[in-house]
């Protein structure tokens, strides 16, 4: 038995230094770091603010720690994704996305432009500021190991049909998060309608290219899991890769149409601004040498 | 009879206790509001383990074991009742607004609705329903969000998070154990460009529901305070909560 080319140290270095050259062009669903090295910025961003960079693969989950002012862009690609997303206040993630919230106070369960994602405390952690799908969901939630057993034969995080709350649980301990801490969330990409009688309607993609901009109002821990909705009628475990990628910006200004566009908005962008302001310490005169 | 015989439960969730106090089964409870009857809707079968009016603004909880039935009477009509449900032995394990209308598909609760925890498992079937349809969006009332709704001037009032919290804290739940909850006896309607809005309620005086445990669930409740929209015709008023016990009796 010869050795093999990894069985001294030196040998397995060798083999692991080489694989990143190796796979250059290979792997599609992937990050790319720094973000400033990915190819097609968004028109008028600079290579340098990018800050986030990746395609998640169908099935797959990321998450991001994103300052005040960032845009995140959730695109999907191929016309299959679905983007399960969850927020949090970075800086007191118990301050959460509450869904209720977000469509009682909007008197609005549709989500597009406009539209602001909701805290529990009464302040907005996101602005939907662009969206080219409209195919959407507030409603639903996410899939359980459970539903995906039974409806595909596996729900397992790392199998071929992974649950949505499996892969915001692997998300989320990443940000010590427990399952306590995973509330309903929002689905972009794959929309639903109810009806009168308050049966749903699944409407399916809004196709290839589809894509969403938020624009974090507060510093955020985001949990986006990319997998089939619940609601998805096909037999076959479908999901297409996601690409999300994130910007430096500014948050919405007083000055923004957006502000002012319901008294609803307005209050939470104020109550917002109110709770960013007592956290940010006036320049002190003379505090620099 | 009350159930205390459960050591898995933590001190505070053993015993169905309820902070509002219980009546001697078979009597009318001494409520302040609209006077309850002393019958018993048909569906609340059983011998009665438990039976409490919960007075308007105020919280509840208890554990309901399972097979018992929780019937939910609505005294003076039209009372949201803002309701949350847990895994008495695992609280992590809670009631799912989500996985509850995939699985019926249906946003409205009403007879055969089944509540579903946060991992798709029955946790109670609704096995009659006087009035017909209940909320499963609005989620609770808070001093944060009615800020949003009606004005900063409105941030001293009552909400259903301030019971929620009051009162989850007794059985050692906190702030992040709170989700989407079920508003019965609200009316909720989606139109079809997607407006959600609290109307008018469909309830009357007396109409009841009752609910079967499927596990042994910590029900935990805000008797809502609201008094800025209709889920309460602008008037909170008690609401009698009864346990009973198919297997006894």
């Amino acid at each position: 038995m010869t050795a093999s080319s990894t069985s001294t140290t030196a040998g397995a270095r060798e083999h692991a230094r080489a694989q990143e050259g190796a796979a250059a062009g290979t792997v599609r669903t992937r990050p790319v770091v720094p973000a400033s090295a990915w190819p097609t910025p968004p028109d008028g961003v600079s290579p340098e603010d990018l800050v986030h960079a990746e395609t998640v693969a169908g099935g797959g989950y990321t998450h991001l720690a994103v300052a005040r002012g960032t845009h995140v862009r959730l695109t999907d690609l191929d016309g299959d994704a679905c983007a399960h997303v969850l927020a949090f206040h970075a800086e007191q993630p118990w301050e959460r996305l509450n869904v209720a919230d977000t469509v009682k106070v909007q008197w609005q369960v549709y989500l597009t432009t406009g539209h602001l994602l909701l805290s529990d405390q009464g302040r907005a952690l996101a602005s939907v500021v662009a969206d080219t799908s409209g195919h959407h969901d507030t409603l639903f939630g996410t899939t359980t190991r459970a539903r995906n057993e039974a409806r595909y034969g596996d729900g397992a995080a790392h199998g071929p049909s992974p649950a949505g709350r499996e892969l915001f649980a692997l998300a989320g301990a990443k940000h010590d998060l427990t399952r306590r801490d995973l509330p309903p969330s929002i689905s972009f990409f794959q929309g639903v309608r109810v009806d009168d009688d308050g049966a749903p309607q699944h409407r399916g993609s809004a196709g290839a290219g589809a894509a969403v901009t938020l624009v974090a109002e507060l510093p955020l821990i985001l949990l986006v899991a990319n997998t089939a909705h619940p609601l998805d009628p096909r037999e076959r475990f479908t999901c297409t890769p996601l690409e999300v990628l994130a910007w430096r910006g500014d948050p919405t200004a007083p000055s923004d149409p957006r502000w002012d566009a319901t008294p609803e908005g307005r209050r939470a962008l104020d109550r917002t601004a109110a709770h960013v302001a007592a956290r940010t310490a006036r320049p002190t005169a003379g505090a620099t040498r | 009879m009350t159930t205390t015989d459960t050591p898995a439960l933590p001190p505070a969730a053993r015993g169905a206790a309820a902070p509002t106090g219980t009546a001697p089964a078979g009597t009318a409870p001494e409520g302040t509001g609209p006077s309850a009857p002393a019958a018993l809707p048909a569906a609340a079968t059983g011998a009665v383990v438990l039976d409490a009016v919960v007075p308007a603004r105020a919280p509840w909880s208890a554990v309901v074991r399972r097979g018992q039935l929780l019937t939910i009477i609505d005294l003076g009509g039209n009372q949201a009742v803002d309701f949350l449900a847990f895994d008495a032995h695992d609280t992590s394990l809670r009631y799912s607004a989500p996985d509850t209308i995939q699985a019926q598909g249906s946003v409205f609760l009403t007879t055969g609705s089944v509540l579903r925890d946060c991992e798709h498992a029955p946790m109670m079937t609704l096995v009659a329903d006087d009035c017909g349809r209940h909320d499963t969006l609005g989620g609770a009332c808070s001093k944060e969000s009615n800020t949003l709704r009606y004005g900063h001037h409105t941030a001293g009032q009552h909400a259903c998070v301030e019971n929620f919290l009051a009162e989850g804290g007794r059985h050692g739940l906190g702030k992040r154990d709170l989700v989407s909850n079920i508003n019965w006896y609200m009316n909720v309607p989606v139109d079809p460009d997607g407006a959600l809005g609290i109307v008018d309620g469909i309830s009357a005086p007396g109409l009841s529901l009752t609910l079967r445990a499927e596990k042994d669930v910590l029900v935990v409740v805000s008797n809502c305070p609201q008094v800025n929209n209709p889920c309460n015709g602008f008037d909170p008023t008690p609401v009698r909560m009864v346990v009973t016990d198919p297997s006894e009796g």
